[in-house]
């Protein structure tokens, strides 16, 4: 009997273990999945939550009610891997040996990783949204704020879904104005990137989109450490931003236990090839998803779309055959702008954000870069489809390779903004 | 793809400037191109580029500021001092790498 041990039961674990569950056989594959607790969150519900928009119920499942028939649930927490001899350590003793070895843990807010993120003003005046205690706990904080500094911050970069802080600018904003608050809260978003968002294009429509609703951006702003005396960030090059309400996105991490087994990089993060997603020192395991270091967005949709290629290349590897499938980095992201409308990405490793339609041409019905209504109901249909369809492994029918088709290349005047 | 002449040598850069060809890099170069941004280069600046120039060819990118940091040891608040403002693109430059992809 042959062993497939997977780590995590996000996105990306949950869907490689029902989709090979379908496609190995039974009695000559064992699929072992790991998980430190039994609750699937939906992620990108959290950002909803600070505005009263999604229930605590709405967001959390059973990981254990997902997985098909025949995987095997285990919890516990990961000590390390061994990887030269091919077995899993878990905290509890237990012993979990692999032929093969799927590395899908993700990625987390690391708010320790801050000097002063969280010391004593953590959850009363500096919260994030990237938790569900920490969406809920800024709900509340929200519901009292009436005026003063609103900071929204990315610690570092590379962060899971890195629209969502724009999003919950444009949310806060427009949540703001809803509430008659707007002109005595003064909203600043805080940045290490030098413009509002990384890929040229969809950089200058965003930062267009930041510069409309008054919202002051800082650029290039690196944290050193948080004053939580005089409640303000202070950067590297020593540059001061005051705050009445923080909202910070935290350093990133892969788990620790990658690092304690030699598989992380300086982030935590497994370095793969970016096409197989195959480990560049170990024949015998993958990264998925946001665990893995490939230079694509951590989001959820970059975790599906290269689900979709793996099979085929898994299957062909543990078959002793090279692998013909590479995957291209695509990602597929709405980006909710506040007043029930939303934009639509959709790019991969070579391709930024365009503008045009999606995922058909001149029909869509969803526009890229564009803000509509439909985008919306888009991404607030998608949390069914994530539960439904996504994790159960059925089929979506989205090609898992990026397409030019419906895309428009725009000429050079308006675009290129320093990325 | 576009050339440039600097210090009398011709090298291949992109529209940014930024050198796209590993091997067309000398240290006179990156002296050169540290002159362009205001950089003047002494040994401090030198063990930070020189840890550019070794790390890139192994991990197939130009290292981040936290990789210079953590792995060149060399603490984040001096490459602030050494390269104001925006030291990790400004290492990149005059390492003669890539700019460091933007992490989408």
């Amino acid at each position: 009997m042959n062993r497939l041990v997977i780590l995590g039961t996000g996105t990306a674990g949950t869907m490689i273990a029902n989709k090979l569950r379908h496609r190995l056989e039974q009695d000559e594959w064992s699929i072992t999945v790991v998980d430190r607790d039994d609750e699937h969150h939906y992620q990108p519900g959290y950002l909803f939550v600070p505005f009263g928009g999604y229930t605590h119920e709405q967001v959390v499942r059973s990981r254990r009610a997902f997985l098909a028939d025949g995987v095997d649930f285990v919890v516990g927490s990961v000590e390390r891997v061994e990887p030269d001899e091919d077995v899993v350590l878990l905290e509890s003793g237990q012993m979990l040996p692999y032929d093969q070895l799927v590395i899908a843990t993700g990625t987390t807010p690391r708010p320790d990783q801050t000097p002063g993120m969280l010391g004593p003003e953590w959850r009363r005046s500096i919260f994030d949204f990237y938790t569900l205690e920490g969406a809920e706990a800024l709900a509340e904080a929200l519901s009292r704020f009436e005026s003063g500094r609103l900071v929204v911050h990315i610690t570092e970069m590379p962060i899971k879904c890195p629209v969502a802080p724009l999003e919950f600018t444009f949310l806060a904003e427009a949540w703001l104005r809803e509430r008659g608050i707007r002109d005595r809260v003064e909203v600043v978003y805080v940045t290490p990137l030098d413009g509002a968002f990384t890929q040229p294009v969809a950089s200058a429509h965003l930062g267009g989109m930041l510069e409309e609703r008054k919202v002051h951006v800082e650029t290039d702003f690196m944290v050193e450490r948080i004053d939580t005396e005089q409640r303000m960030l202070v950067s590297y090059d020593e540059r001061e931003i005051p705050f009445d309400l923080l909202v910070t996105v935290p350093l990133n991490m892969g788990a620790d236990f990658l690092a304690a087994s030699g598989l992380g990089d300086e982030l935590n993060y497994v370095r793969v090839d970016k096409h197989t997603q195959l480990s560049r020192q170990f024949d015998n395991i993958f990264a998925i998803g946001d665990a893995s270091d490939i230079p694509a967005s951590k989001a959820g949709s970059v975790a599906h779309f290269s689900v979709d290629i793996f099979v085929g290349n898994f299957l062909e590897h543990i078959a002793g055959l090279p692998m013909t499938g590479a995957f291209d980095g695509h990602a597929n992201c709405f980006v909710e702008s506040g007043h029930d409308k939303a934009l639509l990405i959709d790019f991969n490793y070579d391709t930024e954000p365009l503008p045009g339609k999606y995922p058909f041409p001149v029909v869509g019905p969803m526009d890229l870069l564009k803000e509509t209504r439909t985008n919306h109901l888009g991404k607030l249909a998608f949390r069914w489809i994530y539960w439904n369809v996504l994790l159960p492994g059925r089929p979506v029918p989205l090609p898992a390779l990026m397409s030019m088709a419906g895309k428009h290349i725009p000429t050079s005047e308006h675009e290129t903004k320093e990325a | 793809m576009p050339t440039t002449t600097i210090d009398g040598n011709e090298i291949h850069v992109d529209d940014e400037g930024f050198m796209t060809r590993y091997d067309e890099w000398t240290e006179e170069l990156g002296t050169a191109l540290a002159a362009q941004i205001g950089v003047e280069m002494d040994d401090e600046h030198w063990k930070a580029i020189r840890f550019l120039r070794r790390d890139f060819p192994v991990q197939e990118e130009t290292p981040t500021l936290r990789r210079v940091a953590t792995v060149g040891q060399i603490p984040t608040k001096q490459l602030f001092s050494l390269f104001p403002k925006k030291p990790a693109k400004k290492m990149a430059y005059i390492a003669g790498l890539p700019k460091p992809r933007g992490c989408v």
